[in-house]
Protein backbone atom coordinates (compact mmCIF):
# COMPACT_ATOMS: atom_id res chain seq x y z
CA UNK A 1 0.00 0.00 0.00
CA UNK A 2 1.97 3.60 -0.83
CA UNK A 3 0.54 6.59 1.29
CA UNK A 4 2.16 9.17 -0.90
CA UNK A 5 1.27 8.82 -4.11
CA UNK A 6 -0.54 11.78 -5.91
CA UNK A 7 -3.34 11.18 -8.36
CA UNK A 8 -4.21 15.08 -8.82
CA UNK A 9 -3.98 18.44 -7.48
CA UNK A 10 -7.36 19.30 -7.44
CA UNK A 11 -7.26 20.80 -3.54
CA UNK A 12 -11.26 19.54 -3.88
CA UNK A 13 -10.36 16.14 -4.10
CA UNK A 14 -6.99 16.67 -2.48
CA UNK A 15 -7.29 14.45 0.68
CA UNK A 16 -9.00 11.64 -1.46
CA UNK A 17 -5.56 11.95 -3.51
CA UNK A 18 -3.57 11.33 -0.08
CA UNK A 19 -5.62 8.42 0.70
CA UNK A 20 -3.44 5.11 -0.21
CA UNK A 21 -6.07 2.29 -1.02
CA UNK A 22 -5.19 -1.00 -1.01
CA UNK A 23 -6.45 -3.68 -4.11
CA UNK A 24 -9.01 -5.16 -1.50
CA UNK A 25 -10.43 -1.62 -0.74
CA UNK A 26 -8.57 -0.88 2.59
CA UNK A 27 -8.34 2.73 3.04
CA UNK A 28 -5.17 4.74 5.40
CA UNK A 29 -5.63 8.60 5.64
CA UNK A 30 -2.25 9.22 6.46
CA UNK A 31 -3.09 12.51 8.17
CA UNK A 32 -5.39 11.06 10.81
CA UNK A 33 -4.52 7.65 10.88
CA UNK A 34 -7.59 6.80 10.08
CA UNK A 35 -8.49 3.38 8.25
CA UNK A 36 -11.81 2.36 6.38
CA UNK A 37 -13.31 0.16 4.18
CA UNK A 38 -15.18 -0.10 0.67
CA UNK A 39 -16.34 -2.64 -1.36
CA UNK A 40 -15.37 -2.38 -5.22
CA UNK A 41 -18.09 -0.07 -6.11
CA UNK A 42 -16.94 2.38 -2.94
CA UNK A 43 -13.14 1.87 -4.43
CA UNK A 44 -14.59 2.55 -7.77
CA UNK A 45 -16.32 5.50 -6.92
CA UNK A 46 -13.80 6.66 -4.57
CA UNK A 47 -10.87 6.45 -7.19
CA UNK A 48 -13.35 8.32 -9.28
CA UNK A 49 -14.30 10.97 -7.30
CA UNK A 50 -10.59 11.52 -6.60
CA UNK A 51 -9.57 11.31 -10.53
CA UNK A 52 -12.42 14.07 -11.41
CA UNK A 53 -14.91 12.14 -13.26
CA UNK A 54 -17.80 13.96 -13.70
CA UNK A 55 -21.46 12.25 -12.45
CA UNK A 56 -21.96 10.84 -15.66
CA UNK A 57 -18.53 9.47 -16.34
CA UNK A 58 -18.83 7.72 -12.63
CA UNK A 59 -22.09 6.20 -13.65
CA UNK A 60 -20.81 5.02 -17.24
CA UNK A 61 -17.84 3.42 -14.70
CA UNK A 62 -20.20 1.91 -12.81
CA UNK A 63 -22.57 0.43 -15.56
CA UNK A 64 -19.23 -1.02 -17.55
CA UNK A 65 -17.21 -2.35 -14.07
CA UNK A 66 -20.18 -4.09 -12.45
CA UNK A 67 -22.65 -4.42 -15.15
CA UNK A 68 -25.56 -2.42 -13.41
CA UNK A 69 -27.91 0.02 -14.77
CA UNK A 70 -30.71 2.79 -14.08
CA UNK A 71 -31.35 5.69 -12.11
CA UNK A 72 -29.80 4.09 -8.61
CA UNK A 73 -26.60 4.30 -10.10
CA UNK A 74 -26.92 8.35 -10.40
CA UNK A 75 -28.36 8.14 -6.86
CA UNK A 76 -25.28 5.95 -5.46
CA UNK A 77 -22.86 7.77 -6.64
CA UNK A 78 -24.31 11.48 -4.80
CA UNK A 79 -24.71 9.79 -1.98
CA UNK A 80 -21.75 8.32 -1.99
CA UNK A 81 -19.73 11.69 -2.09
CA UNK A 82 -21.81 13.07 0.53
CA UNK A 83 -20.64 9.71 2.92
CA UNK A 84 -17.00 11.18 2.23
CA UNK A 85 -18.10 14.82 3.05
CA UNK A 86 -19.16 13.52 6.30
CA UNK A 87 -16.34 11.97 6.83
CA UNK A 88 -14.21 15.28 6.17
CA UNK A 89 -12.59 13.13 2.93
CA UNK A 90 -14.30 16.06 0.71
CA UNK A 91 -15.28 19.88 1.21
CA UNK A 92 -18.96 20.51 2.41
CA UNK A 93 -18.56 22.64 -1.25
CA UNK A 94 -17.62 19.76 -3.59
CA UNK A 95 -20.58 19.07 -5.86
CA UNK A 96 -20.70 16.05 -8.16
CA UNK A 97 -21.06 17.86 -11.68
CA UNK B 1 28.21 4.21 9.39
CA UNK B 2 29.76 1.45 11.50
CA UNK B 3 28.70 -1.31 12.78
CA UNK B 4 27.72 -0.81 16.56
CA UNK B 5 29.69 -4.00 19.13
CA UNK B 6 29.29 -2.96 22.78
CA UNK B 7 27.08 -4.01 25.41
CA UNK B 8 23.94 -1.97 26.37
CA UNK B 9 21.83 -2.59 29.70
CA UNK B 10 17.80 -1.67 28.84
CA UNK B 11 15.27 -1.38 31.88
CA UNK B 12 11.76 -1.69 31.54
CA UNK B 13 11.01 -5.66 30.91
CA UNK B 14 8.07 -5.45 32.34
CA UNK B 15 5.65 -6.46 29.44
CA UNK B 16 2.41 -6.40 30.87
CA UNK B 17 -0.95 -5.09 29.64
CA UNK B 18 0.48 -1.49 30.66
CA UNK B 19 4.00 -2.18 29.22
CA UNK B 20 7.30 -1.01 29.82
CA UNK B 21 9.49 0.39 26.40
CA UNK B 22 12.13 -2.26 27.40
CA UNK B 23 11.17 -4.65 25.13
CA UNK B 24 10.54 -2.00 22.31
CA UNK B 25 13.39 -0.81 22.45
CA UNK B 26 15.50 -3.88 22.49
CA UNK B 27 13.40 -5.25 19.26
CA UNK B 28 14.45 -2.10 17.75
CA UNK B 29 18.15 -2.36 18.35
CA UNK B 30 17.94 -6.10 17.21
CA UNK B 31 16.15 -5.39 14.62
CA UNK B 32 19.08 -2.48 12.97
CA UNK B 33 21.72 -4.83 11.08
CA UNK B 34 24.30 -2.65 12.42
CA UNK B 35 23.64 -3.57 16.05
CA UNK B 36 25.97 -6.37 16.32
CA UNK B 37 26.93 -5.53 20.51
CA UNK B 38 25.41 -7.26 23.42
CA UNK B 39 22.32 -6.49 25.14
CA UNK B 40 21.44 -7.08 28.57
CA UNK B 41 18.44 -6.66 30.76
CA UNK B 42 17.69 -4.92 34.10
CA UNK B 43 15.12 -6.54 35.96
CA UNK B 44 13.08 -5.44 39.04
CA UNK B 45 11.19 -8.38 39.44
CA UNK B 46 12.19 -12.01 38.55
CA UNK B 47 8.85 -12.51 36.74
CA UNK B 48 9.65 -9.46 34.64
CA UNK B 49 8.10 -11.32 31.11
CA UNK B 50 10.76 -9.53 28.72
CA UNK B 51 13.51 -11.72 30.31
CA UNK B 52 12.01 -15.04 29.12
CA UNK B 53 11.65 -13.43 25.90
CA UNK B 54 13.64 -15.67 23.62
CA UNK B 55 16.52 -14.26 21.45
CA UNK B 56 15.62 -10.99 23.17
CA UNK B 57 18.50 -10.58 25.60
CA UNK B 58 22.44 -11.92 26.24
CA UNK B 59 21.71 -11.61 30.30
CA UNK B 60 19.63 -10.03 33.16
CA UNK B 61 20.66 -8.72 36.39
CA UNK B 62 18.32 -7.79 39.00
CA UNK B 63 18.96 -4.60 40.16
CA UNK B 64 17.49 -2.38 43.14
CA UNK B 65 14.41 -0.40 43.01
CA UNK B 66 14.99 3.25 42.69
CA UNK B 67 13.63 4.05 46.46
CA UNK B 68 17.07 1.61 47.16
CA UNK B 69 18.77 5.16 46.43
CA UNK B 70 21.61 6.01 43.83
CA UNK B 71 24.56 4.01 45.79
CA UNK B 72 23.18 1.34 45.48
CA UNK B 73 22.12 1.45 41.94
CA UNK B 74 25.31 2.50 40.89
CA UNK B 75 27.28 -0.07 43.17
CA UNK B 76 25.21 -2.83 41.20
CA UNK B 77 26.12 -1.40 37.59
CA UNK B 78 29.79 -1.73 38.73
CA UNK B 79 28.95 -5.13 39.41
CA UNK B 80 27.25 -6.01 35.65
CA UNK B 81 29.72 -3.68 34.08
CA UNK B 82 32.58 -6.42 36.06
CA UNK B 83 30.39 -9.32 34.84
CA UNK B 84 29.26 -8.47 31.55
CA UNK B 85 30.99 -5.52 30.59
CA UNK B 86 28.44 -2.54 29.82
CA UNK B 87 28.78 0.43 27.44
CA UNK B 88 25.39 2.22 27.53
CA UNK B 89 22.94 2.67 29.74
CA UNK B 90 19.36 2.87 28.42
CA UNK B 91 16.69 3.70 31.58
CA UNK B 92 13.47 3.91 29.78
CA UNK B 93 11.63 4.20 33.05
CA UNK B 94 9.97 7.51 34.49
CA UNK B 95 10.36 6.07 38.02
CA UNK B 96 14.32 5.67 37.77
CA UNK B 97 15.55 8.41 35.66
CA UNK B 98 15.97 11.40 38.52
CA UNK B 99 18.74 8.73 39.84
CA UNK B 100 20.47 8.69 36.51
CA UNK B 101 20.05 12.70 35.80
CA UNK B 102 23.06 14.89 36.10
CA UNK B 103 25.22 11.83 36.86
CA UNK B 104 26.26 11.48 33.02
CA UNK B 105 29.98 12.05 34.48
CA UNK B 106 29.90 9.52 37.10
CA UNK B 107 28.89 7.17 34.71
CA UNK B 108 30.89 7.51 32.11
CA UNK B 109 34.04 7.65 34.42
CA UNK B 110 32.69 4.18 35.10
CA UNK B 111 33.05 3.47 31.24
CA UNK B 112 28.79 3.45 30.82
CA UNK B 113 27.61 6.02 28.13
CA UNK B 114 24.03 7.76 28.52
CA UNK B 115 22.10 10.24 26.58
CA UNK B 116 19.68 11.91 28.87
CA UNK B 117 18.11 15.53 29.80
CA UNK B 118 19.10 17.25 32.49
CA UNK B 119 17.89 17.59 35.95
CA UNK B 120 16.45 21.26 35.12
CA UNK B 121 15.06 19.60 31.52
CA UNK B 122 13.38 17.14 33.06
CA UNK B 123 11.56 19.19 35.98
CA UNK B 124 10.60 21.78 32.85
CA UNK B 125 8.52 19.18 31.60
CA UNK B 126 6.78 17.74 34.43
CA UNK B 127 3.43 17.78 34.33
CA UNK B 128 2.81 20.45 37.22
CA UNK B 129 5.23 23.18 35.00
CA UNK B 130 3.95 22.34 31.36
CA UNK B 131 2.11 25.23 31.48
CA UNK B 132 4.87 27.38 31.79
CA UNK B 133 6.10 26.28 27.90
CA UNK B 134 2.79 28.28 27.21
CA UNK B 135 3.59 31.04 29.33
CA UNK B 136 7.63 31.21 28.35
CA UNK B 137 7.65 29.92 24.98
CA UNK B 138 4.20 30.03 23.49
CA UNK B 139 4.02 26.13 23.04
CA UNK B 140 0.33 25.56 22.75
CA UNK B 141 -0.57 23.83 26.14
CA UNK B 142 -4.43 23.50 27.36
CA UNK B 143 -5.16 25.57 30.25
CA UNK B 144 -3.72 24.34 33.17
CA UNK B 145 -2.80 25.22 36.79
CA UNK B 146 -1.32 22.77 39.52
CA UNK B 147 -3.54 23.06 42.69
CA UNK B 148 -2.87 21.97 45.96
CA UNK B 149 -6.05 22.30 47.70
CA UNK B 150 -9.20 20.78 46.94
CA UNK B 151 -11.19 24.74 46.78
CA UNK B 152 -9.27 25.89 44.14
CA UNK B 153 -11.48 23.86 42.06
CA UNK B 154 -14.30 26.57 42.41
CA UNK B 155 -12.04 28.78 40.90
CA UNK B 156 -10.68 26.77 38.04
CA UNK B 157 -14.00 25.60 37.32
CA UNK B 158 -15.65 28.69 36.45
CA UNK B 159 -12.18 29.65 34.92
CA UNK B 160 -12.00 26.27 32.38
CA UNK B 161 -15.77 25.58 32.57
CA UNK B 162 -16.75 21.67 32.45
CA UNK B 163 -16.35 19.78 31.71
CA UNK B 164 -12.13 19.90 32.76
CA UNK B 165 -9.68 17.09 33.40
CA UNK B 166 -8.03 16.19 36.42
CA UNK B 167 -4.84 14.61 36.71
CA UNK B 168 -1.95 13.05 39.15
CA UNK B 169 1.10 14.74 39.01
CA UNK B 170 2.58 11.68 37.91
CA UNK B 171 0.11 9.48 36.15
CA UNK B 172 -3.98 8.97 35.65
CA UNK B 173 -6.31 11.77 34.44
CA UNK B 174 -10.04 11.98 34.78
CA UNK B 175 -12.41 14.28 33.01
CA UNK B 176 -14.86 15.69 35.52
CA UNK B 177 -18.14 16.58 34.19
CA UNK B 178 -19.37 18.62 37.77
CA UNK B 179 -17.50 20.05 40.62
CA UNK B 180 -18.42 17.19 42.78
CA UNK B 181 -16.60 14.97 40.13
CA UNK B 182 -13.88 16.89 39.89
CA UNK B 183 -13.50 16.87 43.95
CA UNK B 184 -13.85 13.49 43.87
CA UNK B 185 -11.12 12.56 41.43
CA UNK B 186 -8.95 15.30 43.17
CA UNK B 187 -9.17 13.71 46.58
CA UNK B 188 -8.63 10.23 44.72
CA UNK B 189 -5.67 11.23 42.93
CA UNK B 190 -3.74 13.06 45.84
CA UNK B 191 -4.24 9.78 47.70
CA UNK B 192 -2.24 7.82 44.77
CA UNK B 193 -0.29 10.17 43.73
CA UNK B 194 0.35 12.71 46.20
CA UNK B 195 0.53 16.17 45.11
CA UNK B 196 -0.01 18.83 43.67
CA UNK B 197 -2.98 17.84 40.78
CA UNK B 198 -2.95 19.59 37.91
CA UNK B 199 -6.43 20.65 36.81
CA UNK B 200 -6.29 21.04 32.60
CA UNK B 201 -9.03 22.62 30.28
CA UNK B 202 -10.40 19.62 28.65
CA UNK B 203 -10.45 19.68 24.70
CA UNK B 204 -11.94 16.92 23.22
CA UNK B 205 -9.98 15.97 19.80
CA UNK B 206 -7.75 12.68 18.48
CA UNK B 207 -5.19 12.08 20.71
CA UNK B 208 -1.78 11.47 19.03
CA UNK B 209 1.85 10.89 20.03
CA UNK B 210 5.40 11.50 18.52
CA UNK B 211 8.45 9.33 19.88
CA UNK B 212 11.32 11.40 19.63
CA UNK B 213 14.81 11.95 20.41
CA UNK B 214 16.29 15.35 20.75
CA UNK B 215 19.96 16.82 20.43
CA UNK B 216 20.10 18.61 23.66
CA UNK B 217 20.36 21.86 21.89
CA UNK B 218 16.98 22.26 21.00
CA UNK B 219 17.37 20.43 17.80
CA UNK B 220 15.25 17.01 17.08
CA UNK B 221 17.85 14.22 15.66
CA UNK B 222 14.17 11.99 14.76
CA UNK B 223 11.12 11.69 15.65
CA UNK B 224 8.10 9.60 14.85
CA UNK B 225 4.23 10.55 14.88
CA UNK B 226 1.62 7.57 15.46
CA UNK B 227 -1.70 7.44 15.93
CA UNK B 228 -3.61 4.82 18.31
CA UNK B 229 -5.84 2.43 15.91
CA UNK B 230 -6.96 0.61 18.76
CA UNK B 231 -6.26 1.33 22.76
CA UNK B 232 -6.57 -0.35 26.32
CA UNK B 233 -9.31 0.59 28.93
CA UNK B 234 -6.25 2.47 30.39
CA UNK B 235 -5.61 4.00 27.25
CA UNK B 236 -2.73 2.37 26.36
CA UNK B 237 -2.05 1.89 22.69
CA UNK B 238 -2.43 -2.23 21.28
CA UNK B 239 -2.13 -0.79 17.89
CA UNK B 240 -1.18 2.29 16.17
CA UNK B 241 0.09 3.91 12.60
CA UNK B 242 2.62 6.25 11.72
CA UNK B 243 1.12 9.25 10.06
CA UNK B 244 2.14 12.30 7.97
CA UNK B 245 1.39 15.04 10.02
CA UNK B 246 3.39 18.25 9.81
CA UNK B 247 1.59 20.40 12.50
CA UNK B 248 2.39 17.79 15.12
CA UNK B 249 6.06 17.51 13.90
CA UNK B 250 6.26 21.44 14.19
CA UNK B 251 4.74 21.00 17.82
CA UNK B 252 7.27 18.62 18.29
CA UNK B 253 9.96 20.51 17.19
CA UNK B 254 8.96 23.51 19.44
CA UNK B 255 9.12 21.51 22.38
CA UNK B 256 12.65 20.44 21.82
CA UNK B 257 13.48 24.21 20.98
CA UNK B 258 12.00 25.40 24.47
CA UNK B 259 13.08 22.47 26.58
CA UNK B 260 16.57 21.80 24.38
CA UNK B 261 15.91 18.45 25.61
CA UNK B 262 18.29 15.84 25.22
CA UNK B 263 17.84 12.40 24.66
CA UNK B 264 14.54 9.93 24.22
CA UNK B 265 11.23 11.34 24.85
CA UNK B 266 7.50 11.17 23.93
CA UNK B 267 5.59 13.76 22.87
CA UNK B 268 1.56 13.57 23.38
CA UNK B 269 -0.51 16.15 21.92
CA UNK B 270 -4.39 16.23 20.69
CA UNK B 271 -5.99 18.06 17.53
CA UNK B 272 -8.77 19.74 17.94
CA UNK B 273 -12.20 19.69 15.71
CA UNK B 274 -10.86 22.65 14.12
CA UNK B 275 -7.75 21.06 13.40
CA UNK B 276 -5.47 22.88 15.98
CA UNK B 277 -2.75 21.03 18.33
CA UNK B 278 -2.47 20.66 21.93
CA UNK B 279 0.58 19.54 23.90
CA UNK B 280 -0.87 17.01 26.79
CA UNK B 281 2.14 15.88 28.42
CA UNK B 282 5.64 15.11 27.54
CA UNK B 283 7.02 12.00 28.84
CA UNK B 284 10.93 11.14 29.87
CA UNK B 285 11.63 8.38 27.57
CA UNK B 286 11.48 6.34 25.38
CA UNK B 287 7.49 4.83 24.76
CA UNK B 288 6.31 1.35 24.88
CA UNK B 289 5.45 1.11 21.15
CA UNK B 290 8.61 2.33 20.24
CA UNK B 291 9.90 0.05 17.57
CA UNK B 292 7.37 1.09 15.61
CA UNK B 293 10.31 4.00 14.69
CA UNK B 294 12.34 1.25 13.46
CA UNK B 295 9.89 -0.06 11.69
CA UNK B 296 9.31 3.40 9.84
CA UNK B 297 12.60 3.20 9.44
CA UNK B 298 13.82 6.00 11.15
CA UNK B 299 15.52 3.44 14.44
CA UNK B 300 15.37 5.70 17.19
CA UNK B 301 16.88 3.66 19.66
CA UNK B 302 19.71 3.27 17.41
CA UNK B 303 20.39 6.50 17.34
CA UNK B 304 20.05 6.54 21.25
CA UNK B 305 22.41 4.65 21.92
CA UNK B 306 24.85 5.89 19.17
CA UNK B 307 24.40 9.29 20.95
CA UNK B 308 25.11 7.29 24.31
CA UNK B 309 27.74 6.07 23.19
CA UNK B 310 29.48 9.83 21.93
CA UNK B 311 29.04 8.72 18.07
CA UNK B 312 27.64 11.57 16.00
CA UNK B 313 24.48 10.85 14.63
CA UNK B 314 23.01 12.90 12.01
CA UNK B 315 19.25 14.45 12.51
CA UNK B 316 16.69 11.92 10.06
CA UNK B 317 13.81 13.69 9.14
CA UNK B 318 12.33 11.12 7.20
CA UNK B 319 10.01 7.86 8.21
CA UNK B 320 7.58 5.81 6.45
CA UNK B 321 3.97 6.79 6.65
CA UNK B 322 1.62 3.76 7.25
CA UNK B 323 3.70 1.96 9.69
CA UNK B 324 1.80 -0.18 11.92
CA UNK B 325 1.80 -1.86 14.54
CA UNK B 326 -0.26 -4.64 16.65
CA UNK B 327 0.60 -5.34 20.07
CA UNK B 328 0.45 -9.51 21.40
CA UNK B 329 -0.43 -10.61 24.52
CA UNK B 330 1.20 -14.55 24.73
CA UNK B 331 2.56 -17.01 27.28
CA UNK B 332 5.80 -17.98 26.94
CA UNK B 333 6.07 -21.61 28.08
CA UNK B 334 9.37 -22.28 30.24
CA UNK B 335 10.48 -24.41 32.84
CA UNK B 336 10.07 -23.33 36.38
CA UNK B 337 14.24 -24.04 36.49
CA UNK B 338 14.17 -20.91 34.37
CA UNK B 339 12.48 -18.93 36.92
CA UNK B 340 15.75 -19.88 39.55
CA UNK B 341 18.67 -17.69 38.23
CA UNK B 342 16.83 -14.16 38.78
CA UNK B 343 14.98 -14.75 42.27
CA UNK B 344 17.99 -16.43 43.76
CA UNK B 345 21.64 -15.84 42.62
CA UNK B 346 20.15 -12.23 40.77
CA UNK B 347 21.06 -12.85 37.20
CA UNK B 348 20.80 -15.03 34.66
CA UNK B 349 23.15 -16.30 31.33
CA UNK B 350 20.56 -17.65 29.03
CA UNK B 351 23.33 -19.43 27.40
CA UNK B 352 24.77 -20.90 30.64
CA UNK B 353 22.80 -24.45 31.24
CA UNK B 354 24.49 -24.76 34.60
CA UNK B 355 22.39 -21.59 35.70
CA UNK B 356 18.80 -22.77 34.42
CA UNK B 357 19.11 -26.42 35.57
CA UNK B 358 17.87 -27.93 38.78
CA UNK B 359 21.41 -29.93 40.54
Amino acid sequence: MSSTQTHHTDPQTATLANLAVSPTGFVFDPRTGATFSVNPSGRALLEGIRDGLSLDALVDKLADDFEAAGADLRRDAMEFARSLKDQGLLPNTFELA
Amino acid sequence: MRAFTGTVAVTGLNATDNPGPGVAVIRALRADPLFQGQIVGLAYDALDPGVYLPGLLDAAFMVPYPSAGRGAIFERLAYIKHRVGLDVLLPTLDSELPAFLDQEETLRAMGIGTFLPTRAQYEQRAKARLHELRTQHGVAVPDSEPIYEAHDLIRLGQRMGYPLVVKGVFYGAEICHTHAEAVGAFHKAAAKWGLPIIVQQYIPGDDLCVAAVGDGQGGLIGAVPMKKLMVTDKGKGWAGVTVQDEPLMALTRDVMRALKWRGPCEVEALRDAAGGYHLLEINPRFPAWVDLSMGAGNNLPMAAVRLSRGEPVAPQADYIVGAAFVRASVNQIVNIADLAPLSTIGELHPDSQTSRAFA
